[in-house]
């Protein structure tokens, strides 16, 4: 039984340490007594893997502007994007890269000593600002360096389980504690969610075990809508069966893409920028190449080729995926192509919220008392349909760094919640319920029917009948997992547990995104329909919310905010 | 694919009285690590087996432990590249142990909180960012490659004697931050490391370098900064 817990009050709660919780944390600390909860520890969190670059219109070695920046971010987001809010993130750039650098972030260097800057799927200029090809990897160890300097408190391996809501307002949140199981309540005036994305609804993802969508579910059962859940974008350099990510900057640096007839396919679909053309498209090339029986030898992967680069800059630039190629497949890559497959990667889509991460409840951007969303988790709507490479990072810094500002603004005007025994009555009920399964099912098992049918049903080419089949697939799971049977009986390091609540998250997310795909019936970015295969502005420039209600969720949409840039087809 | 054996380091302190060794027999297919081979034994034979892991891809630090022997990240062990008739699988040494393959990772964020772990520049900073040259950069490649994974501090023999030694990972961090040519607390970084909880705890035994998964030459690391409070201090 589920007894002990104990009770925390806070100004602001923080959940997640990666990029975005953590910029947040800098920013809001200072002024208020903080918490930052991470069912890892923070520099465990998967904002570490980014290999490529974060982008800012620094013009250190192209001529660029943020003007052009914008454009660029909107035409890959095949126009859904607010262009209020990437206006925002793309003037907000260079100072937040200038910070980060200030910081002491290890950036890559040009001669003149200044940042380096290269090229990246989608941004007309090198416009990517890298550190070899670990750039997630020294931001995050820089900003939990700072959080170490300015001793912000962590909760290491907690695990959140529940939002609070009352009277529609966000006022705190359970967690258990990983090392002994034990349940605590946070009570706070602000809560942020920067959990990261859901990559692992699929079978093959470039995301870590712990991307199971959590921030998404626990918005989600709390009343809250998930806006566009139905991009979801596929990298087209996953390592083949693996999925593990071969970075963008493989390509940026000159990489081909080669089919089993030996030829740069690019060429038909992009040959403007051949491989650096966005992630959507270049997937789906790649996936029509291999559908169309020219992967190699006529299998479901094709190569990517970096001979050619020659060993020093193979070493010099991308130190780390050779190492990572070689460790995962045996492959050295300076003398052999790497056979790759498109993988699940970055879920554009997620909890609404404004330009200060305030989360928004409708099509009217009603806002959630007490609730802020930053990093992968939220959709501001920066990506839209497609986001270009190395605006995600900035994404996370940009609006966790102004989630943070807003936040402790926020807390000057907001009264403290009073502990809600009900609130956590509810939660230790829950948990307790969960512990008490005892059927059948396995939860590894369901979990992965449940990615096979998203991979196969929802993945890049995706159809009305496909859909149907995987909602209805989705709710008899859901069922059957009612039935799961946990052996594990006791409280340390339950990790048989926690993935069991992970697998219920994953639900929720897949639900939302399949039912956003089966109502939108056009292609748009990274969304794929072959039953509806253009573009519909007419019908569907447009956000999509889905609610959970207690049978079918409920589908509204929201406009979009066309500021600068009128739609126009989409060709590179 | 081959039938491989895996030796499992067992304790449950909630009900275990002592830590006992299981053994687990299947198929191993090709390509799998350490780590799918673990994922394996806990999806589909014994889910109360449990050990750290996210990424998969040797870069979040998480799954740092023993195999054979030696101290290794699991997800970037290839299981046909380890040898012997079993595959011995215990926790990192050193640190104490929670459950089965899980340690207590305190001691070990403790000692890299001693070492002033953060870059700090005293001058108010430029507009844009500091300059640094390319080979100024270049000195720092191998410290930032660090992942935190604790492979070389539990390596580390003075380390495993007395527990206040802030270890190898620490003291490649402040070496990170030494040798950073923005940096501006050069002197008080020595000061800290010069100690006998610090750069004179090690006796250049080399355990660390063997260990660490990311080719850090962690003694190197200390030698220089050995090097550089001797001549400071002058
Ligand atoms: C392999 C790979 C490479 C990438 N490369 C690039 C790139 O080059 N450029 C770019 O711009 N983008 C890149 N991206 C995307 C980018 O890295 C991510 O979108 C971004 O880092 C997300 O940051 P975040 O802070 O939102 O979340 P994360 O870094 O994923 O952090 C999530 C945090 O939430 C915590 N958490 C989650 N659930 C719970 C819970 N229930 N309770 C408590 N804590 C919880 C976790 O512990 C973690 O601390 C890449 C992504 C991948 C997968
Ligand atoms: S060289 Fe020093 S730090 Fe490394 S294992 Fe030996 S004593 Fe420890
Ligand atoms: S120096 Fe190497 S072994 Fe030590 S913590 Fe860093 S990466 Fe791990
Ligand atoms: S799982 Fe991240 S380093 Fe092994």
């Amino acid at each position: 039984m589920q007894q002990t817990y104990e009770q925390h009050f806070y100004d602001v709660v923080i959940v997640g340490s990666g990029l975005a919780g953590q910029r947040a944390a800098l920013e809001v600390a200072p002024f208020a007594r903080t918490a930052v909860i991470s069912k890892v520890y923070p520099t465990r969190s998967h904002s570490g893997a980014a290999q490529g670059g974060i982008a800012a219109a620094l013009g250190n070695v192209d001529e660029d502007t943020w003007q052009q920046h914008h454009f660029d971010t909107v035409k890959g987001s095949d126009y859904l994007a607010d262009q209020d809010a990437a206006e925002i993130m793309v003037r907000d750039a260079a100072q937040v890269v200038i910070e980060l650098e200030h910081m002491g972030t290890p950036f890559s260097r040009l001669p003149d000593g200044r940042i380096a800057q290269r090229n990246f799927g989608g941004h007309k200029y090198k416009r990517a600002c890298y550190s070899a090809d670990l750039t997630g990897h020294v931001m995050l160890h820089t900003l939990y360096e700072q959080c170490l300097k300015y001793g912000t408190k962590f909760y290491n391996e907690f695990f959140v389980t529940r939002l609070f809501m009352k009277e529609g307002r966000c006022i705190g949140l359970s967690a258990v504690n990983l090392a002994d199981g034990k349940l605590h309540s946070f009570f706070a005036k602000a809560v942020l969610i920067a959990t990261g994305g859901g990559g692992r609804a699929f079978s093959i993802t470039a995301t870590a075990h712990a991307t199971t969508g959590d921030g998404f579910a626990l918005a989600y059962r709390a009343g809250i809508p998930l806006e566009d859940m139905e991009f979801m974008q596929f990298h087209p350099t996953g390592l083949y069966k693996l999925g593990i990510l071969v970075t963008e900057g493989a390509r940026g640096e000159g990489g081909y893409l080669i089919n089993g007839k030996g030829e740069r396919f690019m060429e038909k679909y992009a040959p403007g920028m051949m491989e650096l053309a966005p992630r959507d498209i270049t997937s789906r090339s790649e996936q029509t190449e291999i559908n169309e029986g020219r992967g190699i030898d006529g299998k479901d992967y094709i190569y990517l080729d970096l001979r050619h680069l020659g060993k020093e800059k193979i070493l010099e630039r991308l130190p780390q995926i050779h190492d990572l190629v070689f460790k995962s497949l045996g492959v050295d890559c300076i003398k052999e192509p790497i056979p790759i497959q498109p993988t699940a990667h970055y879920t554009m889509g997620g909890i609404p919220a404004n330009l200060d991460g305030q989360v928004t409840i409708d099509s009217e951007n009603t806002i959630v008392p007490g609730l802020f969303s930053a990093g992968e988790t939220s959709c501001i709507s920066v990506h839209g349909a497609n986001r270009l490479g190395c605006n995600s990072l900035l994404d996370a810094v940009c609006f966790g760094r102004r989630a943070g500002k807003a936040m402790a603004k926020y807390i000057t005007g907001a009264s403290m919640p009073d502990i809600d025994e009900e609130q956590i009555k509810v939660s230790v009920k829950e948990l307790d319920e969960f512990k008490s399964r005892k059927g059948e099912e396995k939860v590894a098992s369901l979990r992965e029917q449940l990615q096979k049918g998203m991979m196969v049903r929802c993945g890049i080419f995706r159809d009305s009948e496909k859909l149907s089949a995987q909602l209805a697939d989705i709710r008899k799971l859901r069922g059957r997992f009612q039935n799961i049977g946990l052996e594990d009986s006791t409280s340390n390091y339950n990790f048989e547990l926690m993935e069991a609540l992970e697998c219920s998250w994953l639900f929720d997310f897949s639900e939302a995104m399949v039912l956003g795909a089966l109502k939108r019936e056009e292609s748009r970015g990274a969304h794929s329909r072959t039953d509806f295969p253009k573009r519909d502005d007419e019908k569907f420039l447009k956000h999509t919310l889905i609610y959970k209600t207690d049978g079918e969720p409920r589908v509204e949409y929201k406009p979009v905010v066309i500021t600068a840039f009128q739609p126009q087809e989409r060709k590179y | 694919m081959a039938e491989r054996t895996f030796k499992i380091h067992r304790f449950n302190p909630e009900k275990d009285e002592k830590p006992y060794f299981q053994e687990y027999r299947f198929e191993v297919e090709s390509g799998w690590s350490i780590l799918d081979s673990l994922n394996h034994i806990k999806w589909n034979i014994d889910s109360s087996l449990n050990f750290r892991r996210s990424c998969r891809s040797g870069i979040c630090g998480s799954c740092a432990m023993r195999v054979n022997g030696e101290n290794a990240l699991a997800c970037e062990t290839q299981v046909k590249n380890v040898k012997g008739s079993k595959i011995k699988i215990e926790p990192l040494p050193g640190l104490a142990v929670m459950r089965d393959l899980v340690v207590d990772m305190e001691p070990f964020f403790e000692g890299l909180k001693k070492v002033m772990p953060y870059f700090v520049t005293k001058d108010s900073p430029p507009d844009k960012e500091w300059l640094q040259s390319p080979e100024d950069r270049k000195k720092l490649d191998e410290p930032i490659k660090c992942i935190l994974c604790a492979c070389c501090t539990a390596s580390c023999p003075s380390f495993w004697f007395d527990d206040k030694y802030v270890g190898p990972a620490a003291l490649v961090k402040s070496y990170r931050f030494v040798f950073d040519s923005r940096d501006q607390a050069r002197e008080e970084r020595l000061d800290i490391v010069n100690d006998r909880e610090g750069l004179w705890r090690c006796h250049t035994i080399f355990n660390c370098v063997e260990a660490c998964p990311k080719d850090i030459n962690c003694t190197q690391a200390i030698a220089e900064l050995k090097k550089a409070t001797v001549f400071s201090t002058v």
